[in-house]
């Protein structure tokens, strides 16, 4: 698997050179986003706004309403929790295309319950006019940051930095509103979303070695969320569906999937693993294990809906895995 | 078209006109937001008179239905902000933050041709635009404030696109003066400073009321002319309504700099009986049995 370095800074860069009007606004955080070299390229586009999240998302309302397209970077953490009041009647009410880059998102940071932000999506998806796109992999940064500049309206992209893996061939694009379709199959579906695709990609290899009928899709739309594709797999599944996803259990991809299988009356068992509470501060693999948002986890998972005994080891799941995040 | 000079005496008479309607309403349903029109009636006339340079009204002339929540099927509804002129670079523009004072506006609009007179017959009606508290689409108004210390960020914002682009317009944001507790009232003052935009004018009607009683008694803000000037801004304080005060005030040199215009006043201005409910006048009621006294005045102005 390639591991791909920086790439949201590329993307940045390409994206600035090709509208004047994009400028980066951040609160003293530009340089743990990726935008350190934007700002060498570009430093009369880029908008230091002091420790002061709240001023910063009302002022890019006011860049917004005057033609300009700011793209605010933080941590995913202050882009919601902070500033949920900005955000809506700042930015959201009047839908303003306001780009939130958010980095750093649920537990790929070490920096504890402050830094993770581990609700967003379930309080983002409630904020109206507001679109959101959780990024899984180095492809999904080549695509998200035009996929927002041409949605007409405010987004928040849950970004990933520095060592990401290159899960997609980069010459497929990220489309808006459709799941990217890994494996098909019929005895249970897996909808995975962040940095939980990498390990339901090694999972379903396992499965699919067993003998399960995996139709594995990875998640990049979180809102809107109605992609046909996802309700036909599901309609298919035999046994059910397992959504994974790095964020709580509630309110992420896990409930915007039980609502869909709801409203298409698709009467099939879901199990969704997310986190259950609030995480602390350590390595990423080591949280991911530590509250079960791994490949073994969504293996039991499906040995639960299935009702079989797949015997599979974490051995049998190892593979290479790309650097941790050690950085704050 | 030179722009009108309107005399002191044409001011007065907007201001009048202004407390004059919205005590009307007060009449008419039993309450409203009364003292902030007693309060802001010279600021807002001023401000619409000798003080922004606004183009003509684009706005609809007749108040219409709720055009709808802003969204990506509808963002060409009649926006509020037309009222005050289409923008053009060298224009001013007005943000109101303190939207409890829509009705202020909406009067002042009237009274200053950008919307026909008859048009608080809408005001507070069901399904109307012209709302209580005003939003984006309300007549007057460039965005949605109620949430209090978002929009001099948003004209913040808006002045620091504005300066980018060489746009000699400036942008002006009315502030109560309660709202000058929010944290975010101060982050904004820093950028602004940081920015150094000398496009961003920021007027406050400070009545020293706020809805649970005097300011000094919640939360102490003074010494407000020091507190802004430490934050990097320009700032005076003159009597809110004098009017040739206050319009001096704007020609307060303010070179790489905000400029912040305090207008001291008082909720009861014009309206002398409200003077016993000092400081509790955020929402004035007339009760039954003040009527008569209230409708006297009412005749009277």
């Amino acid at each position: 698997m390639k591991i791909e370095v920086n790439t949201h800074e590329k993307n940045i860069l390409r994206l600035a050179e090709e509208h004047p009007e994009l400028v980066v606004l951040s609160a003293d955080l530009g340089t743990s986003c990726e935008v350190k070299k934007f700002r060498a390229m570009y430093p009369d586009r880029y908008f230091t706004m002091g420790i002061a999240e709240q001023n910063m998302t009302s002022w890019a309302a006011g860049l917004a309403r005057e033609g300009y397209r700011p793209f605010i970077h933080t941590f995913a953490v202050f882009e919601y929790r902070r500033v949920l009041d900005q955000v809506e009647m700042s930015v959201a009410y009047p839908n303003l295309p306001v780009v939130f880059v958010g980095f750093v998102p649920g537990i790929t940071t070490p920096g504890g319950v402050s830094h993770q932000s581990i609700n967003d999506v379930a309080v983002m998806r409630s904020v109206p006019n507001m679109a959101i796109f959780d990024v899984g992999d180095a492809t999904d940064i080549d695509y998200i940051l035009d996929m927002a500049y041409d949605y007409n309206g405010p987004v928040y992209i849950r970004q990933l930095r520095k060592e990401v893996p290159r899960l997609f061939p980069a010459d497929e694009p990220v489309i808006f509103n459709r799941a990217r379709v890994l494996s098909e199959g019929d005895d249970v579906v897996i909808l995975s979303s962040s940095i939980c695709t990498e390990e339901a990609m090694r999972a379903t290899a396992v499965l699919k070695e067993r003998g399960i009928s995996v139709s594995h899709m990875h998640v990049t739309t979180l809102k809107p969320f109605s992609d046909p594709t996802i309700v036909d797999a599901i309609a298919k599944a035999k046994y059910g569906v397992v959504t994974i996803e790095n964020h709580l259990d509630i309110g992420g991809l896990g409930s915007a999937t039980a609502d869909l299988m709801a409203e298409h009356g698709l009467g099939k068992r879901l199990i969704k693993i997310g986190l259950k509470g609030y995480a602390h501060g350590a390595s990423k693999m080591y949280l991911m294990e530590k509250y079960g948002i791994n490949a073994m986890n969504l293996v039991k998972a499906v040995e639960e809906l299935t009702g079989r005994d797949l015997n599979i080891g974490k051995d049998d799941l190892e593979e290479v895995r790309f650097v941790d995040f050690l950085e704050v | 078209m030179d722009k009108k000079i309107y005399s002191k005496e044409e001011i007065q008479a907007i201001a009048n006109s202004i407390r004059k309607q919205i005590l009307g309403i007060a009449l008419k349903s039993g309450g409203c937001y009364l003292a902030q029109a007693c309060s802001s009636a010279e600021i807002v006339a001023s401000l619409y008179t000798n003080v922004m340079n606004l183009g003509p009204s684009e706005g609809l002339w007749e108040p219409i239905p709720f055009p709808g929540v802003p969204g990506p099927d509808n963002m060409d509804y009649p926006k509020g902000m037309m009222y005050n002129g289409a923008p053009a670079p060298d224009k001013d523009r007005f943000f109101v933050s303190c939207c409890h004072y829509a009705s202020v506006i909406y009067c002042a609009l009237a009274a200053t041709g950008r919307i026909s007179p008859d048009c608080m017959d809408k005001f507070n009606v069901d399904g109307w635009n012209m709302e209580m508290i005003g939003a984006e689409h309300s007549p007057g108004f460039e965005n949605t404030a109620g949430s209090l210390g978002q929009t001099i960020s948003i004209a913040g914002g808006t002045a620091h696109a504005r300066k980018r682009r060489g746009d000699t317009g400036k942008c002006f944001v009315m502030l109560g003066d309660g709202e000058l507790q929010e944290g975010q009232t101060w982050e904004c003052i820093q950028a602004a400073s940081h920015y150094k935009l000398d496009n961003l004018i920021i007027v406050i009607d400070a009545n020293g009321q706020q809805v649970e009683g005097k300011i000094e008694d919640q939360m102490t803000e003074e010494p407000l002319i020091e507190r802004f000037k430490s934050f990097g801004a320009e700032c005076v304080s003159v009597d809110g309504h004098d009017i040739d005060a206050f319009c001096n005030a704007f020609k307060t040199p303010h070179k790489d700099k905000p400029l912040v215009v305090i207008g001291r006043t008082l909720g009861y201005t014009g309206i002398k009986p409200l003077e016993k409910r000092w400081p509790f006048l955020h929402f004035v009621r007339i009760s039954a049995d003040e009527r008569e006294e209230y409708q006297k005045i009412y005749d009277e102005m």
